[in-house]
């Protein structure tokens, strides 16, 4: 005997030994009933959970994705600024950022595959368990023994075979978002550590971006440096020095006004 | 003839389809028992394709048994396994 009809028959064994545990067929229509909303209930649940799985993927995706814009970004900069070696570096972890974008959306699309599917079964098992409501009522309304127990078992047969293969999409689903759910949150605290920031080049301790920050600053440093020196050369005070702690803040424009404010400088009486 | 393919529904088949189904089928089984991943999977999908090809789906609201189950697209050698060992069905 073929896998298809083994298959059928183990599905068929495990309704009718569901079907024996009732004396009268119509209790066995009750309770499958039941059950079957359940069931419903459960399939909806899993639907909203895989989405839930699958939102929070994609919210990673996004926070990889601007890691690697950044890491692009940090890469031109240390370019325009003559040092290849940054660049490179940049480059180099935007690749292993790549690795992990690329792992995310396989992880969405395979989030997103299990949705659709999970929602197919969701609308199949509700348009049977209408049916199935319809059925049983007319069936109990007519009922007589003799000709109801093949009925009931023909129906109780179908839609048991229903719910264990919707039941099997639930599980398969379940354990899929159990498993995402699990690799979203180890990134999670990877992040929020900063161990994955690290790795991946990220804010705190970025020292790419501490470097170029530093060639910024030093080079600004030079620029005030000159400044200073050209208004030295140009004959000013050398009392200039004492307000060293804003040079940062005096410099724009601030040359002209230097000479103003010497005579209200401690040093010069 | 009912068949029913896991996860997609059931379809409406004429009775003389079996024997091509029943020529795919035996390679599937013979692919799970070998345990044979390799051949398995393409049987698995030309069975399916198959079974596909020559039904018509059964409206949503249909309750008939099927008289045949073929494995979801995608199953592995050990969910089929456990098909077949009963280990995986919650009861009806």
């Amino acid at each position: 005997m073929g896998v298809m009809k083994r298959v059928s028959t183990i599905f068929r064994a495990k309704a009718n030994k569901a079907l024996d545990k009732y004396e009268d067929p119509r209790e066995t229509l009750d309770y499958s009933y039941t059950t079957q909303l359940e069931l419903l209930q459960k399939v909806r649940r899993g639907v909203a959970d895989v989405a839930t799985s699958r939102k929070r993927v994609e919210l990673q995706m996004n926070q990889v994705q601007q890691q690697q814009d950044k890491l692009d970004r940090q890469a031109r900069d240390a370019l325009a600024a003559g040092r290849e070696d940054l660049a490179r570096e940049a480059l180099t972890r935007k690749a292993s950022v790549q690795g992990q974008l690329t792992d995310l959306q396989n992880q969405y699309a395979s989030l997103q595959g299990e949705e659709e599917k999970l929602t197919a079964a969701s609308q199949r098992l509700q348009a049977k368990v209408d049916a199935f409501r319809v059925k049983k009522e007319t069936i109990k309304a007519t009922y007589t023994a003799a000709e109801a127990t093949t009925r009931i078992n023909e129906v109780f047969t179908g839609i048991s075979e229903e719910m264990s293969d919707v039941g099997l999409a639930i599980q398969r689903a379940e354990d899929k978002t159990a498993q995402m759910q699990a690799r979203a949150g180890a990134i999670d605290e990877l992040m929020a550590s900063g161990a994955l920031n690290d790795a991946l080049g990220g804010t705190p301790t970025d020292d790419i971006q501490a470097e170029l920050d530093r060639m910024g600053a030093s080079s600004s440093v030079d620029n005030e440096l000159a400044k200073m020196k050209a208004e030295l050369a140009g004959g000013s005070a050398p009392k200039q020095i004492a307000g060293g702690g804003q040079v940062s803040d005096a410099v724009p424009g601030g040359t002209a006004s230097y000479p103003a404010e010497q005579p209200q400088s401690g040093d010069g009486q | 003839m009912i068949v029913r393919i896991m996860g997609e529904g059931q379809l409406r088949l004429d009775d003389s389809a079996i024997d091509e189904l029943n020529h795919l089928d035996a390679a599937l089984e013979a692919a799970v028992e070998r345990h044979d991943q390799d051949a398995f999977e393409p049987a698995l999908h030309a069975l399916l394709e198959k079974a596909r090809s020559l039904g018509e789906s059964l409206p949503q609201d249909a309750i008939e048994p099927s008289d045949l189950i073929l494995p979801r697209e995608g199953a592995t050698i050990e969910e089929v396994h456990e098909l077949l060992a009963d280990g995986g069905l919650i009861p009806g």
